[in-house]
């Protein structure tokens, strides 16, 4: 098993959570292509701290910390969700412009 | 960790296909429920890749917070905001398709490059394997000691944040004739009149 295969991974994940972020139209799945970035970047850092940290581990302290964090911002993000959809009663990405412009 | 080469290589590579694949389904299928299904394979064989990482304890806490608590929430999203409306299509929509998944092909060709030509300082010693729970739990109490106390502020500004974003704060319609109860002549905030589009009737 090398370092590699696991950052190939998390770089794969990574971008396909990009592109859902990007082109998603439903603000749910939005959240959910966030999860998988989050998702992505903490599988480096254990990847990381297994192979050049074995010992010391301050790469699974962090993915403990960015857990937590991914926690508090689902909550508040589908707050705003569920906020924005009784103001607007939809749930387009593309309806959402009222800071646009 | 102590699964021959071969068994680990095997388990990583199940891992990998159920990853890849859930988390194509996530971004692609229509469904938005079977999005949030496949979410959770995807954080059910990240932890898989966490213990053949020799971190137990950071897969279970992965378990226990994003199957556990994260997807549950996104799944009560989902029926909270459940309206299945047709979105309007955007014309030429395709071109932002085409060009957001080139960006990503780039992206990823570019880490891919990154990762293969950075000479890694591969460590030579064993990892601590079981004892990286006493080890986690040493560096929260001395060196990330101020970290791990804010993010326990910050969990409970996320929680009231939550539940001050998420209330409702518009009185309900009564039936006329029909007295209002005490509850609804509190005090309350007005509900504020964005300018919300009109949506034909052709929802749900």
């Amino acid at each position: 098993m090398q370092l590699e295969y696991f950052l190939l991974t998390a770089a794969a994940l990574f971008c396909i959570g990009v592109y859902g972020l990007v082109t998603s139209r439903n603000v749910i799945r939005v959240l959910m292509s966030i999860e998988l970035m989050l998702n992505a970047v903490n599988l480096n850092l254990m990847a990381f701290s297994n192979y050049l940290d074995p010992v010391g581990i301050n790469g699974q302290v962090f993915a403990v910390f960015v857990i937590s964090i991914a926690a508090a911002e689902a909550a508040v993000g589908l707050a705003i969700v569920l906020s924005i959809y009784r103001n607007r009663d939809t749930v387009d990405m593309e309806q959402f412009n009222l800071l646009k412009w | 960790m102590t699964l021959a080469e071969g068994v680990q290589l095997v388990a990583f590579g199940i891992l990998v296909l159920m990853m890849v694949g859930s988390a194509l389904g996530v971004v692609l299928l229509e469904n938005i429920v079977y999005s949030a299904f496949l979410l959770g394979g995807v954080f059910i064989s990240m932890a898989g890749m966490y213990i053949l990482l020799n971190a137990g304890f950071v897969a279970a806490a992965q378990i226990l917070v994003y199957v556990g608590a994260v997807n549950v929430l996104i799944l009560f999203g989902i029926m909270l905001v459940n309206k299945r409306q047709p979105f309007a299509p955007v014309s030429q929509a395709w071109i932002g398709k085409v060009a957001t998944g080139g960006v990503c092909a780039g992206l990823f060709s570019l880490l891919t490059a990154s990762v293969l030509n950075t000479p890694w300082a591969i460590s030579s010693e064993t990892p601590i394997g079981e004892q990286a729970i006493v080890e986690i739990g040493k560096h929260f109490f001395t060196d990330y000691l101020l970290p791990f106390e804010l993010a326990s502020v910050l969990l409970l500004m996320a929680l009231i944040g939550a539940i001050v974003l998420a209330r409702r704060e518009f009185i309900p319609d009564t039936e006329p004739g029909e007295p209002e109860t005490e509850a609804l002549q509190l005090p309350e905030r007005p509900r504020e009149l964005v300018s919300s589009t009109p949506v034909g009737d052709g929802d749900r």
